[in-house]
């Protein structure tokens, strides 16, 4: 009797668990099917909230007007640029900076000090108008290079990818050291293969950051023409009112809600189509970086 | 042998170099702009041309009635961030590990660890729609009969579709650390308390859970470093004027301070006490997870 009870104990456990845990993965997916059905609807039912998980009078038109509509190209093709030349710039950076910080201090003189210094910036910043009068200053208004060079070191991927290193066998580099290489051949031949994981860690958490960026085009850039693409989404959302009033004599069965939907989904489209490797390679940093004593 | 290494060791200083100079620009180079703070700001004069005035901008800022309010409602809602945000990946990572169906475990931590990749203004752009007065939630809770609710526009209604959303977000993707932590958890344990007859809520109740317990402290000792965020993005992307008494927190106040209203002295004055108090509290809490936890960030 009292395995009975057991079993049918653990039998509405198992039950209720399966659907608690149903229904909030897809809770989680609802919002990004939603935007999809309401993109692919018509401007009638989409203004009407009528669409939920299925576009209703389904048409493509939202993304044929979108892809004529210049502004939405421009931000689009500028994110490309910013992302493409900061993760470039970050995974460059937080390699050559990772590697030296794996050292101990008595083959890096003045270790400590560089890890302070990084440390400091990472929880210590001067806040925004300090920030926007340097960038003023600079002459970086209105230049991709505002939105690329602040973020250019990346502090916590540096600290990920040095306790990467830092467990690497030291006796694979002792071995070259012996035969006289130099830290860079040992960095480059050695350690950087063996680096993968990390490596695609990084240029992840990077592609993430850059891609979603919003608020560094909304400061730095004077010009709406320079947006980057969340830049200028912010700006959609924030002014639907008059876009779909803008919007209404483009097509019929297009409205400023559908266009809306369609670029916010187009915005995700990056994320979603690396989402697999995200995934695979976000819960590997998390451990390396969080749980590492 | 250590003499050839100390003569070797400015390859890697070369190394360090491109990264050092990038900080000492982009992000040592703002502080100097932090005197802007004591200074009453003109902009002819520049930064350095300013007149001193000492502690006056932050007398001034006191006395504002603004300042106050949004001092209150950032501690508020990062506060309130913590105390949901704080439980539920516990008890959901518990949850998952109980699941024995490979496939279903997978499909639901791909699904619930997506939302933290989206941006706060992607999400804003659905949910300031989906919880409008005519939205589908609010469609679907007519269907219950009950009347509609402003949740976009009624300041105490807003605060909880900002934890709420929030939770939604971060929930998944904070149960990977939890779930790290589980399979670090000795097997044997659970098969010695099968064999002695615990059920499934025992095992979990004297096995997973002082298993986790010192990832759960570290983890909640962390966040408490975090009270004066109250999430920037995620506020300044959703709120609108009808729920600023509720809602505007330090860094949206901050922003239009200085970029709508270019009062730069009192947004740098208000950035700063940010910065400054935000860093005891971040270093506290490590110092506190360090001592107790063994935790180091370096």
């Amino acid at each position: 009797m009292p395995t009975s009870t057991r079993s049918a104990g653990t039998l509405i456990f198992t039950v209720a668990n399966y659907c608690f845990l149903g229904i909030a993965a897809a809770l989680c997916l609802f919002p990004v099917l939603h935007i999809v059905a309401v993109s692919l609807s018509s401007a009638g039912p989409a203004a009407a909230n009528e669409v939920v998980l299925w576009p209703i009078e389904f048409t493509m038109s939202s993304y044929s007007v979108l892809v004529s509509k210049a502004s939405f190209l421009t931000s689009f093709g500028i994110s490309v640029e910013r992302t493409v030349l900061g993760v470039a710039l970050n995974t460059t950076l937080t390699l050559l900076m990772g590697y030296p910080l794996s050292k101990t201090s008595k083959e890096l003189p003045g270790r400590n000090v560089y890890m302070w210094m990084l440390v400091f910036v990472m929880l210590f910043n001067a806040g925004l108008v300090p920030n926007y009068l340097l960038i003023k200053t600079l002459g970086l208004i209105d230049s991709i290079w505002a939105l690329v060079l602040p973020s250019a070191v990346p502090i916590f991927n540096i600290i990920l990818v040095m306790n990467f290193m830092k467990m690497l066998p030291r006796e694979i580099e002792e071995a070259a050291y012996v035969d006289g290489a130099s830290y860079w051949v040992s960095w480059w031949k050695l350690i950087l293969p063996l680096s993968k994981p990390v490596i695609a860690t990084i240029v992840l958490f990077s592609f993430v950051m850059h891609w979603n960026s919003w608020y560094d085009g909304l400061i730095y850039m004077n010009d709406n023409k320079n947006y980057p693409l969340q830049t200028f989404l912010y700006t959609v959302i924030q002014e639907q009112d008059i876009t779909s009033i803008e919007q209404a004599n483009e097509a019929t069965s297009v409205n400023g809600v559908t266009l809306k939907a369609a670029q916010i989904f187009i915005a995700m489209v990056p994320i979603l189509f690396l989402y697999p490797f995200l995934q695979k390679y976000f819960t590997k940093g998390i451990v390396i970086g969080a749980v590492k004593g | 042998m250590r003499g050839a290494k100390l003569g070797r060791s400015w390859q890697l200083h070369v190394m360090m170099m491109p990264g050092i100079l990038l900080v000492l620009v982009f992000m040592y180079g703002p502080m100097p702009g932090i005197v802007l703070a004591f200074k009453d700001f003109i902009p002819t004069k520049g930064i350095f041309g300013s007149d001193w005035v000492g502690l006056e901008t932050f007398a001034y800022m006191m006395d504002l009635p603004d300042s106050m309010q949004v001092f209150w409602n950032t501690l508020k809602i990062a506060f309130l961030k913590i105390v949901f945000n704080f439980p539920i990946p516990i008890i959901v990572a518990i949850l998952i590990n109980e699941v024995r169906k490979a496939v279903f475990k997978r499909t639901v931590q791909t699904m619930i660890y997506l939302p933290h990749f989206l941006s706060w203004v992607i999400l804003s752009g659905i949910f300031i729609d989906l919880f409008s007065q005519t939205g589908i939630v609010n469609k679907a809770l007519g269907l219950f009969g009950i009347s509609p609710i402003f949740f976009m526009g009624e300041p105490g209604h807003f605060i909880k579709l900002l934890i709420a959303t929030d939770v939604w977000k971060n929930f998944g993707y904070s149960t990977i650390i939890y779930l790290a932590a589980i399979t670090g958890i000795d097997d044997s344990l659970y098969e010695s308390a099968r064999i002695d007859g615990a059920n499934r809520f025992k095992q979990i109740w004297h096995i997973t859970l002082p298993g986790l317990s010192p990832i759960i402290l570290l983890v909640l000792t962390l966040s408490l470093g975090g009270i004066l965020d109250a999430g920037f993005d995620q506020v300044f992307n959703m709120y609108n004027p009808l729920v600023w008494s509720s809602s505007d927190i330090i860094d949206t106040y901050v922003y239009r301070l200085a970029i709508v209203e270019a009062n730069y002295s009192l947004g740098t004055a208000i950035g700063l006490l940010k910065s400054v108090v935000g860093f005891v509290l971040i270093v506290t809490s490590y110092l506190i997870a360090k001592k107790y936890s063994d935790y180091t960030i370096f």
